[in-house]
């Protein structure tokens, strides 16, 4: 019995987390291993039902830690595999994230944000990790940060998130907001098969010459499985091409350069956006995750009202798709970036304007989202 | 032991290069042979065998042997495992840990792990101190000890891990010493054939740092003490409290059976299924149904 001889799809009413679940099952994530905290429980909860009905395992460890741990110990055995938490929850998996990051093992970790810092609003809405889902771990590294805006989003970019992390061995963060999370909406998901599910890349040479962290044209070396034959050292400790520990500066340098190669040489598969009515437009919204939901309905009533607006909608946070951006500064359109920090992102794309254009942002940290109508509200402010 | 250099030489790493890390005189290579002797007539293949250990000197010891090897972050070795065990059931999973790696900052992780009872075996080389990074107080350092980050002696009291392991739900938990090689070799044998989280704990010595702060001499004079303080569990038992004190048990503490984690799970997935046949049936019923009316 697996999840092919199940009906066609029909239209439902779903919640972003049971899509993220599902999602994760239609990837081929076969492993879960997490720790319960709101707003991210019902992944945990969804799967604990799902994965032994596909003969997937389903873990619950004794704090967000150990979860991480387990998560890269499973990928390394070759089952995909995903844990899901929240702000305080994903404070404690940097450790071992950076771990995975440095030993190149594929993962997926579901970040629901909720407000912080420490316990902080247990559970109401905020997109305030978005830097720490940049540098949470200690160290240069390069990462991957999706965020979805509806229901149907968290499920296609939790598989996305998964092909990402098996195509580039590296973690790939899921980065919800409690809004998402929680919403019910009705949702018709993609039928079984019709999802492009891509897995890792294995070694054909012979065990005797696999050389497990060599570098490729394509920048991510093909990964031995435990159990497989490839018998090979995976540390945490800086390591030469062979995996073993090292200190020479020819092997480091190139390392560490090679991590971020891989990852920013396909920015053009990475960075994903969607353009709203922008061709046209004088003033840009750039929002995620559910902030994005009230910018759409702004840029509805702003056209209404005969004024110019697009909507650049992120779905590639990190990566942070300057690429995108930057012809719009150059451009001398307006941007506004609402979002539920104090300005994560909208620092971002002041980085990435250095002085060609204005930038306004409207910034909620209370609690409660951002309401189309004080997007409006700063839109007509500006035109006035 | 001349006899064994074949075979300790069989499972090397001919690619890595030596010298090891470790200290002349430490406990931890010793260990390592026991392990590899125990390996080799239990006859597992290189293949099956997944070396996992956390951070600090016992941290380092996968990397010179030829199995799949695995060093994860500090107190975690235990979590890693988990998750390989539960994708590779069919693999033998080792972990190797030191005494404030396991009992300190994987202190949470090794109660549950035998709480868990999932089929891994542990293997916790106590040399009372953290002798990485340079000799500071572990959660083993006897009370009133001395160590760099206590160097007017441990007001702390110590852990007994062999005992912990008990409590927490091990079934299987030994006690040895690097002195003790034969008996350590055979400890570890049964370890790693019993179904079940195994716990074993092996005395060793820091005479850099634990010896060198203690005035407890050099290496040969610490292994000379755990020759003279280790007392065998069936006689331990038999002994006062106070006839006992200064003293520890070497053998085995606990050989007990009970249902594996993966045993357990596996009539989870048959329970999960059951309730997807019953799920489809209704779902495949009501279009059924729809499409008549």
């Amino acid at each position: 019995m697996n999840s092919q001889q199940r009906p066609e799809p029909k239209a439902q009413l779903m919640q972003g987390n049971e899509a993220c679940a599902e999602g994760a099952l239609a990837a081929g994530c076969r492993f879960f291993a997490g720790y319960p905290i709101t707003p991210a429980s019902e992944i945990a909860e969804r799967l604990s039902f799902r994965l032994p009905q596909e003969d997937g395992s389903f873990i619950q460890m004794e704090d967000e830690i150990a979860s991480m741990g387990a998560v890269i110990g499973a990928s390394l055995a070759g089952v995909k595999s995903m844990t899901a938490t929240s702000g305080p929850g994903f404070s404690l998996m940097q450790e071992n994230l950076g771990f995975a990051c440095m030993a190149e093992v594929p993962c997926v970790v579901v970040n629901v944000m909720r407000g912080g810092p420490s316990t902080g609003l247990p559970t109401n809405p905020s997109q305030g990790d978005v830097m720490q889902a940049r540098w949470g771990t200690h160290g240069d590294h390069p990462i991957i940060v999706l965020s979805p805006t509806s229901v149907r989003e968290c499920y296609t970019l939790t598989v996305k998130a998964f092909n990402y992390s098996e195509k580039y061995r590296t973690p790939v963060i899921l980065l919800m907001d409690e809004v998402v999370a929680h919403m019910r909406e009705k949702v018709v998901l993609p039928a079984p098969g019709s999802l492009e599910v891509i897995d890792r890349l294995k070694p054909s040479v012979p065990p005797e010459w696999y050389l497990p962290y060599e570098d490729t044209s394509f920048g991510v070396p093909p990964m031995g499985i435990f159990g497989e034959g490839y018998r090979y050292h995976v540390t945490g400790l800086t390591h030469d091409i062979r995996g073993f520990p090292t200190l020479r500066q020819d092997e480091i340098e190139p390392f560490i350069l090679r991590l971020f190669r891989k990852i920013s040489i396909h920015f053009d598969d990475i960075q994903i956006v969607e353009s709203f009515q922008t061709e046209d437009a004088d003033l840009i919204i750039i929002a995620y995750g559910c902030t994005a939901r009230s910018a759409h309905r702004a840029m509805v009533e702003a056209r209404a009202r005969g004024l110019k607006v697009g909507l650049l909608k992120l779905i590639t946070l990190w990566p942070f798709p300057r690429r995108v951006i930057e012809p719009l500064t150059r451009a001398g359109k307006t941007l506004l970036v609402p979002e539920m920090n104090m300005g994560q992102i909208s620092r971002e794309v002041k980085r990435v304007n250095q002085g060609m254009t204005e930038v306004l942002a409207v910034n909620r940290i209370d609690g409660m989202m951002i309401t189309p109508k004080e997007i409006l509200e700063k839109i007509q402010e500006e035109r006035k | 032991m001349i006899e064994d250099r074949p075979l300790i030489y069989k499972y090397l790493r001919h690619d890595k290069k030596f010298p090891h890390v470790w200290c002349g005189g430490c406990g931890i290579g010793i260990l390592l042979g026991s392990l590899i002797r125990a390996i080799d007539r239990l006859e597992y293949t290189k293949d099956e065998i997944v070396l996992i250990s956390g951070i600090g000197c016992s941290g380092r010891l996968p990397v010179y042997v030829d199995f799949n090897t695995l060093h994860t972050t500090h107190g975690r070795a235990l979590t890693f495992a988990t998750g390989v065990k539960l994708a590779k059931p069919e693999m033998k999973i080792i972990v190797i840990m030191g005494d404030g790696d396991a009992t300190a900052i994987g202190g949470n992780h090794f109660i549950h792990a035998a709480r868990r009872n999932l089929d891994l075996t542990a293997i916790i080389v106590n040399n009372n101190i953290y002798g990485m990074t340079g000799g500071q107080f572990s959660p083993t350092t006897p009370y009133g000890q001395r160590a760099t980050t206590a160097i007017y002696g441990s007001v702390e009291h110590s852990f007994d891990i062999a005992h912990l392991a008990v409590s927490a739900g091990a079934v299987f938990a030994a006690r040895g010493t690097v002195y003790h090689v034969r008996q350590l070799d055979g400890l570890i044998e049964k370890a790693l054939q019993k179904n079940g989280f195994s716990v074993v704990e092996i005395i060793s010595q820091c005479h850099t740092h634990f010896g060198r702060l203690n005035k407890l001499g050099n290496q040969i004079d610490m292994m000379k003490w755990q020759r003279d303080n280790a007392v065998p569990v069936e006689k331990a038992r038999k002994m006062s409290p106070e006839e006992m004190e200064g003293k520890f048990e070497i053998g085995i503490l606990v050989d007990r059976e009970a249902p594996n984690y993966l045993e357990e799970y596996e009539k989870v997935r048959q329970k999960a299924k059951e309730a997807l046949s019953l799920q489809l049936a209704k779902e495949e019923k009501e279009d059924s149904d729809r499409r008549e009316a």
